[in-house]
């Protein structure tokens, strides 16, 4: 087996392990190259079907083209597709691009807020009708007890530490420093009632790992990665305020992997684009304790 | 694409091989400053990393140590230990590694374990200084029980000792004897200054006297291990998947190939339960058809011949060596909970894909893998003991004996919601009875008994007592059955009663199956059977998908009273007889009558007229 073969052997053996041991689960899809392989590695893990819900969380800052690519798909590989947001917040336009609120301020309403309230149901839920092909808002929803992310240790120094099966207590809290045990393939998988848990089968993946992988199952992976013919393209994908492209010619999955292999990016880290990572020197890490994922 | 950039892909390696590789080590002696500078020597840092943390340091008026680069958490970079196991990524010219940061401080070993336990190989780190502690040793002894087996031994911070040898050779000789007592043989020791940057990545003329590997060259040196594809077929039945709501008919066993080969028609044997069937196809989504399938993937199998199995048996194939069945396992554990593990507490074990209540039956020995003395007058496992001891299962499990299979002789103890041990598999233990049965023998021994006799309430009540149980796939017309007999016999003015025990009580959700709880469910079943058919009633309930093991433990507790079983539809039992089968309820006055003449013809209602 190849070093692909091996990751992904891993992570349907981690995404079988959580639908096996969790009832109440939910994937979330920020609809970025990560989150997408994880969907694509759960229809390798359950046989062409996805039978765990998917969640995003929509800030409406996201680009327009994020959400068309989101939709078609929903409807096209049948998905149970969840959408939550911060209603009131975006009412009162409390954000940053509406100039009331820091980056890290934003995040932290606009994504961890957004998404506690929609795991835990006491926020509306807006979920796909495949009949209609319209979202319809649900409310006391039943709260999601596990919830898997596309987490990659490579990308930031607080998610080189989590674990495959990490535990959020009540408050969505995560001990860093009282992690459980994790040995060979056992994980965490049970659970107190009230506490819930985080599962990252994307770990031992890098950005290039992701890309190869891409390229590998021929995934359709949304074009604002790939430069449109302006020199410029999105490496890591969220709100447009938050995040800049870079300047790169990369047209497609092949460019993309040249680059990050020898090329431009190979010694860049990918969230150099995001804003909010600098704000107090371990910007991530606050959100990540916070309900961030 | 341009010229340039084509020219680069090609001459760029695209390694396909990744290697998870831990270091390892006492407090303080210098691991994450090993990695750091790892990272930091061959250029893997992402571009200004290095800058930015310099930076930081000078903000706050802290000298800059290589370690800032890897103790991404704030408490650990106040602190200056490292508190989680840290995986940090980079490629050498021969392949892509993972290195795992683990702590060394003592409070996180089960940190450190975690990082060991994904490892393919060590580095273990010892000051130069300060020379062979405590965790020098506790670790190398978790390298031995975690089957990491390829050791490099990094004597570390040799500027602090003028980069002298003999220091370096004397760290050397006293560490080889305790790596000797443990069966470890280290792949080679090398003195190196982590912080200076001496013979990390290349070999540094301050020690000419050093004639081996630079750390990288030793890095690269480890051997990628085989898959174990020649091994016996191990497949743990990790979930059965049936998405009939999608359209798709097909029941999936899914899980991963531990260690083994198999091929489309190999017949197959699940344990415990020893029931058989044929590998129809492999399954896989955005996959080539295969006819074979091996150790490391994560597939799916549909069988020919469909029968009916839980999550969490062990498919093997027939003609291999079978793994053990047993309910009793020698074992190595290391304990890594607060709270120790007692006799008499119901715990849960993981092993492969199975998760059933065990209990600590005895301890034999217990080591302080801090020096390697041991205490054979131990009652119970305290955090950080490793101990060898016999565990007992309350159903049989599957296992391998570690050294003949690692990948299905090891497993985790929860205690109340935690993984709160690991351990490995040493032997199978031979007991003679099981935990139920010694149980019904203390029940019957203290069992206060009157002077009415069974023989005195059958004759009473002119029948003889037994539990009535009928069994068979999930489906209603079970429970109607049995309430419509209930009143075929009331009516004939017998003493009968049906037991209503739900079946979502007793349920087959994974959840309630896998917490113990069916189990223990059943388990009070045979007991309050017990006293209904020693009261003499004849006592009737239903089951929905017993199995061997399951009627066993009812038969044994309900003991020394009767049980006979009727079963509805397919048969899912293995070696258990049926007393009665009835192929169908289709007409339920038929099956009624076949249930009375079975009653009739045991004698327990004696004068029933055909």
């Amino acid at each position: 087996m190849d070093h692909l073969e091996v990751l992904e052997s891993q992570s349907m053996f981690i995404l079988r392990e959580a639908y096996r041991s969790f009832g109440d689960l939910v994937m979330l899809w920020s609809i970025g190259k990560d989150s997408t392989v994880l969907l694509w590695l759960a229809r390798k893990a359950f046989f062409g079907h996805v039978p765990i819900p998917l969640m995003h969380i929509d800030t409406t800052f996201k680009v327009p083209a994020m959400i068309e690519y989101r939709d078609r798909f929903a409807k096209q590989w049948k998905i149970n597709m969840i959408v939550g947001k911060n209603e009131e917040v975006l009412e009162s336009k409390e954000t940053f691009p509406d100039g009331k609120t820091n980056r890290l301020q934003c995040c932290a309403s606009l994504k961890s807020e957004a998404l506690k309230h929609t795991l835990s149901g006491d926020w509306p839920r807006w979920v796909l009708n495949h009949k209609s092909g319209e979202y319809e808002k649900q409310l006391n929803g039943k709260p999601f007890t596990g919830v898997i992310v596309g987490a990659r240790a490579d990308e930031e120094g607080s998610r080189s530490k989590e674990r495959y099966f990490s535990p959020r207590d009540r408050h969505n809290d995560w001990d860093v420093a009282d992690q459980p045990p994790e040995l060979w393939n056992q994980f965490k998988t049970d659970f107190a009632p009230g506490t819930h848990v985080r599962v990252h089968p994307l770990l031992d993946w890098t950005e290039l790992n992701i890309w190869e992988y891409i390229e590998r199952e021929n995934i359709p992976i949304i074009d604002l990665y790939f430069d449109n013919g302006e020199g410029k393209r999105y490496r890591s994908l969220g709100c447009y305020p938050c995040t800049s492209s870079v300047d790169s010619t990369a047209k497609n999955v092949r460019e993309v992997i040249a680059e990050l292999r020898g090329g431009k990016f190979a010694n860049i880290a990918e969230r150099s684009g995001r804003e909010q990572d600098k704000e107090d020197g371990s910007g991530l890490e606050t959100l990540r304790r916070d309900g961030y994922m | 694409m341009s010229q340039v950039e084509e020219k680069n892909i090609k001459s760029e390696k695209t390694s396909s091989e990744q290697m998870n590789i831990v270091v390892i080590g006492h407090v303080d002696h210098g691991k994450s400053t090993v990695v750091g500078r790892l990272l930091a020597d061959t250029g893997s840092l992402p571009e200004g990393k290095l800058e930015d943390v310099k930076e930081r340091c000078k903000r706050n008026s802290k000298p800059f140590e290589y370690a800032f680069l890897l103790d991404a958490l704030k408490d650990e970079q106040a602190q200056g230990i490292t508190i989680d196991s840290a995986r940090c990524f980079f490629r050498s010219a021969k392949r892509e590694y993972i290195i795992i940061d683990a702590p060394g401080h003592i409070e996180f070993l089960k940190n450190m374990i975690s990082g060991a336990a994904r490892a393919e190989a060590a580095m273990l780190v010892i000051d130069a200084h300060e020379g062979v502690q405590e965790n020098s040793r506790r670790h190398g002894y978790m390298l031995s029980m975690l089957g990491v087996k390829q050791v490099v031994v990094l004597v570390n911070k040799m500027d602090l000792v003028d980069y002298s040898q003999t220091v370096f050779d004397s760290i050397k000789e006293e560490y080889l004897a305790f790596l000797k007592e443990i069966d470890i043989e280290p792949m080679s020791f090398i003195p190196v200054s982590a912080r200076e940057g001496v013979n990390i990545v290349s070999v540094s003329k301050k020690m000419s006297w050093h004639d081996g590997l630079s750390t990288l060259e030793a890095l690269d040196s480890f051997v990628k291990e085989a898959s174990p594809v020649d091994q016996p077929f191990r497949f743990p039945v990790q979930d059965i998947y049936k998405f009939t709501e999608q359209g798709d008919d097909r029941r999936i066993f899914a899980g991963r190939i531990e260690t083994g080969t198999i091929n489309v028609g190999d017949e197959v044997v699940f344990l415990p339960s020893e029931k058989k069937s044929r590998i129809s196809s492999i399954e896989g989504f955005n996959v080539a058809e295969q006819s074979q399938a091996f150790a490391g993937q994560s597939t799916g199998f549909t069988l020919a011949e469909q029968i009916y199995v839980k999550p969490g048996e062990m498919m093997c194939k027939v003609d291999d060596t079978l793994p053990i069945t047993s309910t009793h396992l020698k074992v190595n554990i290391f304990w890594m909970a607060r709270q120790p593990m007692i006799k008499g507490k119901k715990y849960k074990i993981k092993l492969a894909g199975t998760r059933v209540p065990v209990w600590l039956r005895d301890v034999v020995t217990v080591l302080d893998a801090s020096d390697l003395t041991t205490d054979s007058n131990r009652q119970q496992i305290e955090r950080h003991d490793i101990a060898e001891c016999v565990l007992e299962t309350l159903k049989p499990l599957a296992f391998d004996i570690t050294q003949n299979i690692a990948q299905t002789g090891r497993f985790v103890i929860i205690d109340n919601y935690e993984i709160a041990g690991g351990g490995v598999v040493l032997d199978e233990v031979y007991i003679p009875t099981s935990r139920i049965e010694r149980r019904v023998q203390q029940r019957e021994n203290n069992w206060q008994r009157s002077r009415i006799t069974p023989k005195m309430r059958s004759s009473r009540y002119n029948q003889r007592s037994t539990l009535v149980l009928i069994t068979g796939a999930a489906g209603d017309g079970k429970e109607n059955l049995a309430k419509a007999l209930e009143e075929d016999l009331f009516e004939s003015k017998r003493m009968v009663y049906y037991l209503g025990i739900s079946n979502s009580l007793l349920g087959i959700e994974d959840n309630i199956d896998e917490s113990g709880e069916r189990d223990e469910s059943l388990r009070r079943l045979g007991e309050v059977s017990h006293l209904f058919t020693d009261a003499g009633l004849i006592l009737i309930t239903t089951i929905d998908d017993l199995d061997d093991f399951e009627l066993e433990m009812i038969n044994t507790l309900n003991r020394p009273n009767d049980c006979r079983v009727v079963n509805i539809g397919a048969n899912q039992f293995t070696k258990a007889t049926v007393d009665l089968q009835v192929d169908n309820l289709d007409s339920q006055k038929e099956a009624i009558k076949k249930i009375k003449d079975l009653l009739a013809e045991k004698k327990y209602i004696v004068d029933y007229s055909i």
